[in-house]
């Protein structure tokens, strides 16, 4: 197993560079989506509620691996060439986008809604009262569960591996198919995933207790 | 061009729903398998027996932070090595039911620590054994509140069996692929159709689940 290691350094730590690389891209755009979706289906105005909750439902409803081949096959054939990394980040984008959309949602209905009226009569804007005060509170809010999120957006970034995106999972089953060695491979591809993964998630049911 | 009266012809749409029908086949025998695979080790977990409860807990948290993508691949590429050779469709949902498991698990036990804990120790003073207050007390309040956290679980469980296309499992995805791949101007209009089966699905599910919260509410 160490030699299977040593001998495949640079293999595996290309592929984490690129597992981290794509979950981190990932994370920041589906933030910023997510956030706006959210914001949508808290509006006013009934029609944009609508437009974020269609949004939220169909992605939340469909396979990662269903957006992602999509992508994959069909940017290609009609705006420009992408390769699998782009195709596979874009498609974990959109998808986690649509469960950070829920979460932030559920953190800005929990924050009490005299705080958006205390701002609005104090002569702020909605949007200026969306800033400065419900949207801050939301956020620490829903810290744990988006970690959450970030972990099961590393553990999806293994899709990538579906569409030739560089990634650990890729790597890993192109050093199985060289070497032979499928369960020493698949262990340490599972160790690096585990890296990742593991911290986060305890950290966040740490932080889960201590605000409870 | 994309051919959407060709794609949609009865013989691909036939294809594709006997691809729903193994994907939901999988998903139900995984999730049963997991339900209780998953109870047993949610509650020897809550229970904090010696050394078994920190064992188990290792196991279900490393196992639950790994992609199912690695363990469907241990599962069929690796578990031969050791000279088990399961067929596709037996390690799709071996594979499923090892993750599952552990994801029930862990809801299982934040279901039961949502139970009041004077409830076990009322039970308890009644003169009810540990199991007897689990079985009769705890656990059927804790079943109650977790029916929402089961279902949104089961809809992520049917949307993952489309990773095990890699393993040429026959379900939709996999059938999708078989239909696209014939002719590249159906690869839209079978996306689309995919996508509305997984949603259609999965959908449903959700509200099925939210009619019930509201209902026990």
């Amino acid at each position: 197993m160490i030699n299977l290691l040593t001998h495949n350094w640079n293999s595996f730590i290309t592929g984490f560079g690129w597992t981290v690389l794509s979950s981190v891209l990932a994370l920041f755009f589906s933030l910023i989506i997510g956030s706006l979706v959210a914001i949508l289906e808290v509006l006013p105005n009934k029609f944009f509620r609508i437009i974020g909750k269609i949004y939220v439902e169909i992605f939340r409803n469909i396979p990662l691996l269903v957006i992602t081949m999509f992508f994959y096959l069909v940017i290609p054939l009609y705006v420009v060439k992408i390769n699998g990394f782009t195709a596979g980040t874009i498609g974990l984008t959109i998808y986690t986008s649509a469960f950070i959309a829920e979460t932030v949602r559920a953190g800005i209905n929990s924050v009490d809604i005299g705080q958006m009226e205390a701002a609005r009569s104090q002569g702020m804007t909605f949007w200026q009262a969306m800033r400065y005060i419900v949207l801050p509170q939301a956020f620490k809010l829903v810290i744990p569960p988006l970690g959450n999120q970030f972990v099961n957006l590393v553990k999806n970034s293994s899709v990538l591996a579906f569409v030739a995106g560089f990634d650990l999972m890729y790597q890993g089953n192109a050093i199985a198919s060289q070497t032979f060695d499928t369960v020493n491979t698949y262990l340490i591809v599972g160790l690096f995933y585990l890296i990742i993964t593991l911290p986060i998630s305890y950290y966040m049911q740490y932080l889960e207790r201590k605000l409870a | 061009m994309q051919n959407w009266m060709n794609a949609y012809s009865w013989v691909n749409i036939r294809f594709l729903l006997q691809g729903l029908e193994i994907t939901i086949l999988i998903s139900v025998i995984s999730v049963l398998l997991s339900f209780i695979i998953g109870s047993v080790l949610g509650i020897i977990r809550y229970s904090k027996i010696r050394y078994v409860s920190k064992i188990v807990g290792v196991i279900i948290d490393v196992i639950r932070n790994l992609p199912l993508l690695l363990i469907i691949f241990f599962v069929y590429f690796g578990l031969p090595a050791f000279g088990f050779k399961p067929d596709t469709i037996p390690a799709a949902i071996l594979a499923m039911t090892v993750f599952e498991s552990m994801m029930i698990a862990e809801i299982i036990r934040s279901g039961i620590m949502a139970v009041d804990i004077g409830q076990m120790e009322a039970s308890r003073s009644m003169g009810m054994t540990y199991i007897q207050a689990m079985w009769h007390v705890v656990l059927p309040q804790a079943y109650k509140k977790m029916i929402p956290a089961m279902v949104s679980q089961f809809i992520s469980l049917i949307k993952d069996t489309s990773l095990a296309t890699i393993i040429v499992v026959p379900e939709l995805m996999q059938h999708g692929q078989v239909v696209y791949g014939q002719n590249p101007n159906y690869i839209i209009p079978v996306f689309v159709m995919m996508a509305l089966m997984y949603f259609v699905v999965c959908y449903a599910l959700s509200l099925l689940s939210k009619y019930i919260d509201h209902k026990m509410a």
